[in-house]
């Protein structure tokens, strides 16, 4: 099977290369077959991907050790959803991962598009096989899955224990699934600006990919700060680690790209900076592999050093200034058809987001590659960690959040005073509230208070404006509040799936506040000895140690250390955490010993604690147990945002049926009668 | 015929077999488990914990020596501060060894500042977890906000110039309508309105 993967991938090579140079040079615009092969050489690569990816998992299900891959990454005991998640755990595996869901997107690109983009599919085609192209010719020349062994081993290494967790077999499909549909979009901006049509034309044929990329981004940072928050041990969800700030970059600029793209639908403005910024979001989803793959810079969630650094490295560079040199040829046709007419407008609040949302971006790519330049410049090494990331990074987040609730309450165009003072009072008194509430009950820290009173002020822009939506349904159609509710948001999903995200942001800034007070403490116990400790909300927690037990399991030495919880007194329960210490199929250990927490989960606080390791070979045991305030909401902001995700991009309930229904309601005439909003 | 069980002949091989399938692992190792009951049993293996910890007390987990260890990186390439590694990289060797020299220069009556300046002088810059804000390192705390902030004011200025210079607004003649139908316009508007 290893010989059918490497053809195949030979093939999806060469079939790609002409893909890719039949599309650029424009000989099929007079020829119509050629044009059509371009678009069907997209469904043989796929076809070649495909093959590849069942031979892959073939030998790893087959626990073909002779392939190195195979005999890298499972072991003969490996659960079977594990050995299916082996694919896309090692560098190699990953790499067809990505070049196959790639192609899946690409040829779906093709499928889905309407007829009326038929223009722009030849250039697509070209630019998403470069892509593709790419990534095989870093298999076939740098990383090939199918690389063979001079021997057979007995027994593979197995799976790196912290990858054996649920979280990994969803949490990488995700992050890469989002990464890699970021290609539909960029393919599609630069088919635009290959062919001049340079319209709104592109941004309507993308808006479903990018909010499929945005959405599958967020789940995959969601998951994968869930996974770090379970597996790793630390005791929190975001380190500000290289890899993770990897994973965030593509995702603010793409979240500046849907809100920005709205400006450009509606008035026409914008133009250059979407075409700029859909760039530099896949530049970004390059460059958080090149981070990921290179060694670069240190992260506990890199792959292996390799040299396939230096190809994303060269890939990035050409693929920039290709891409920037095209958008720089066009720029004179890129005109804006308005000119912004006022500070208060909703455009405006839209370009201050753009500017914050890059600028984290741009902050978070400065501490990422500061250490690099400093030693640069200083010769010498620093660490940039997360107190570094939090004192440039919290303040813009928290004018972004405030943004947040104050771009929904400006009108479009220009907004008058009286427009401004109804919008924006109910918002305003909540924030107030919120705060008077927050410092009566006696909260000092500053980020944590302001954070919470704008949380305050956002969902008092959200509340408002689902309550007058819902008012004015009930109003016009007699609708009880709970069926304009659903009106009003299977009617307008875009506009109210869009607040119902922005909650779920307002709930992971709640969230993300509450860690400013965990609390955390080492203890070392001896069957029957105890540990109290008070959480933030004030409940005493107390810990019982009531010893470690030893068995084996599938393929690891278990000890399980088992800690009696009581809370204000009542019995909680129990809470077992592991060290784990993984055998191979002869029994021989693979990894060293890694720790599973035991985690309880609630609405105001989890309990947190890890089995550190026990005392001279005795039941004696240390612990860490942190108290780690509205972790919960993480996971459901993270569920809400996705829901509300979902919703925006559901088909029918847009824009389409929106502009129709805004003529014949006379939107200019209201405008001149009411001479305001 | 009565029926009757088939009895099968055990080899010694199999009977070895199916003894060492109900005899748990290290025979002669057998857990002595006092669990709940305040004594310390021994572990049957203790090696599948890997590295045997040391008990910890009251004064290294304080608060001052967590506050100071948070600010301090530990060198084995995890990215953690020391307090976080030690307690839950347990193979790291750095984070044990840096934590003890925290606590020999607490004990030598050192401050919080003291301590973290004089690892920065025993293993540079890097002992840190964010750079001090000074010299270059000013530039990296500096620059995003400065940015963002000259950005900002450049496009709030670019927007004041233009609403100074805008043309006055095209007049679209008013239309008769009753209060009512402006009132009904007004409830379609802020439901169809993006």
């Amino acid at each position: 099977m290893t010989l059918l993967g490497q053809f195949a991938l030979w093939v999806a090579f060469l079939v790609g290369l002409w893909c890719v140079a039949i599309a650029f040079t424009g000989r099929w615009r007079d020829r119509p077959e050629l044009a059509a092969s371009v678009v069907r050489a997209v469904y043989a690569i796929l076809g070649c991907l495909v093959v590849a990816s069942l031979a892959l998992w073939k030998g790893l299900i087959s626990h073909d050790f002779n392939i190195e891959y195979v005999a890298a990454y499972t072991s003969r005991n490996l659960p079977p959803y594990y050995i299916f998640s082996a694919f896309w755990a090692g560098q190699k595996g990953s790499l067809l991962f990505w070049a196959v869901v790639l192609s899946i997107f690409a040829s779906a690109a093709q499928l889905l598009t309407p007829r009326r983009y038929t223009h722009l599919m030849p250039y697509v085609a070209g630019v998403t096989s470069s892509v593709i192209v790419f990534f095989v010719s870093v298999m076939l020349f740098a990383a090939n899955p199918f690389e063979r062994l001079a021997y057979v081993p007995a027994d593979g290494r197995g799976l790196n224990p912290q990858l054996q967790n649920v979280g990994m077999v969803i949490h990488p499909p995700m992050l890469y699934l989002g990464y890699i549909s970021i290609t539909i979009p960029f393919a599609f901006a630069m088919a635009a600006l290959l062919s001049r049509r340079l319209d709104t034309g592109w941004i309507h044929a993308i808006r479903k990919w990018t909010l499929v990329s945005w959405l599958f981004l967020s789940i995959g940072i969601t998951l994968g700060m869930w996974w770090a928050y379970v597996e790793l041990g630390w005791g929190g969800y975001w380190a500000w680690d290289p890899v993770e700030n990897a994973s965030f970059l593509p995702w603010l600029t793409m979240t500046a790209f849907l809100h920005s793209v709205m400006i450009q639908e509606k008035r026409g403005m914008l133009k250059r900076w979407n075409f700029g910024l859909i760039t530099g979001t896949f530049l970004l989803s390059i460059f958080g592999t090149f981070i990921t793959r290179s060694g670069v810079i240190a992260s506990v969630h890199s792959f292996t050093q390799s040299n396939v650094g230096y190809f994303f490295l060269a890939f990035l560079v050409v693929a920039a200034v290709l891409a920037y040199t095209l958008l720089h040829t066009r720029w004179a046709l890129l005109e804006a058809e308005v000119r912004l007419e006022s500070m208060l407008s909703r455009e405006a609040a839209f370009l201050f987001n753009n500017l914050l949302l890059v600028g984290i971006a741009f902050s978070v790519l400065w501490g990422t590659l500061f250490p690099i330049l400093s030693e640069l410049v200083k010769g010498t090494k620093i660490t940039v960690g997360p107190p570094f990331f939090n004192r440039v990074n919290v303040p813009l987040g928290l004018l972004l959040l405030g943004l947040t609730g104050v771009g929904p309450l400006i009108a479009w165009r220009k907004a008058s005073a009286a427009n401004l003072r109804r919008q924006f009072i109910v918002p305003v008194a909540a924030g107030g509230v919120t705060l008077v509430l927050l410092l009566v009950a006696g909260m000092r820290d500053f980020y944590a208070v302001v954070a919470l009173a704008l949380a305050g002020f956002v969902a008092g822009t959200i509340g408002q404006e689902f309550y007058r939506g819902i008012r004015a349904r009930h109003r016009m159609h007699g609708e009880s509040p709970v069926l304009a509710f659903a009106r009003l948001i299977g009617r307008n999903r875009r506009r109210y799936g869009g607040y119902i995200v922005h909650a779920g942001i307002l709930i992971y800034f709640v969230a993300f506040a509450g860690m400013a007070f965990r609390r955390q403490q080492e203890a070392t116990l001896k069957p029957g000895e105890s540990v109290e400790m008070q959480s933030p909300f004030g409940h005493r927690y107390r810990f019982t140690h009531m010893g470690i037990s030893q068995y084996e399991a599938l393929n690891r030495v278990v000890s399980a250390a088992t800690v009696e919880v009581t809370k204000d007194g009542r019995r909680a329960g129990l809470m077992t955490s592991e060290k784990r210490q993984h055998v191979d199929s002869f029994k021989r250990p693979t990894f060293e010993p890694s720790t599973e927490v035991a985690i309880r989960s609630g609405l105001q606080e989890d309990v947190y604690m890890v089995f550190a390791g026990a005392v001279n070979g005795t039941e004696e045991a240390v612990y860490r147990f942190n108290l780690n305030p509205l972790v919960w909401w993480v996971w459901f902001g993270g569920l809400v945002l996705v829901f509300g995700g979902i919703i925006t991009m559901w088909p029918g309930g847009g824009p389409v049926v929106a502009a129709p229904r805004r003529k014949q309601a006379g939107y200019q005439v209201e405008l001149a009668g009411t001479g305001a909003e | 015929m009565p029926f009757a069980p088939i009895q099968t002949p055990l080899s010694r091989r199999a009977f070895l077999g199916s003894l060492a399938a109900i005899v748990p692992l290290g025979l002669g190792q057998q857990q002595d488990s006092l669990a709940g009951r305040g004594a310390t049993g021994t572990l049957r293996d203790p090696t599948a914990l890997g590295r045997s910890r040391q008990p910890t007390d009251t004064r290294e987990n304080s608060a001052e020596i967590q506050a100071i260890e948070l600010q301090l990186a530990c060198n084995c390439g995890c990215t953690l501060d020391v307090f976080t590694c030690r307690t839950t990289d347990f193979s790291c060797t750095y984070s044990p060894a840096l934590h003890r020299e925290v606590l020999a220069l607490r004990d030598q009556g050192k401050s919080a500042r003291e301590i973290l300046d004089a690892f920065v002088q025993k293993y540079g810059e890097k002992a840190l977890m964010a750079p001090k804000p000074k010299g270059f390192n000013l530039w990296g705390y500096l620059l995003p906000g400065a940015a963002v902030a000259t950005a900002g004011i450049a496009l709030a200025a670019v927007l004041r110039r233009r609403e100074a210079v805008q043309r006055e607004p095209e007049v679209i003649p008013p239309v008769s309508a009753s209060p009512d139908e402006l009132d009904r316009l007004k409830a379609a508007l802020t439901e169809v309105e993006d």
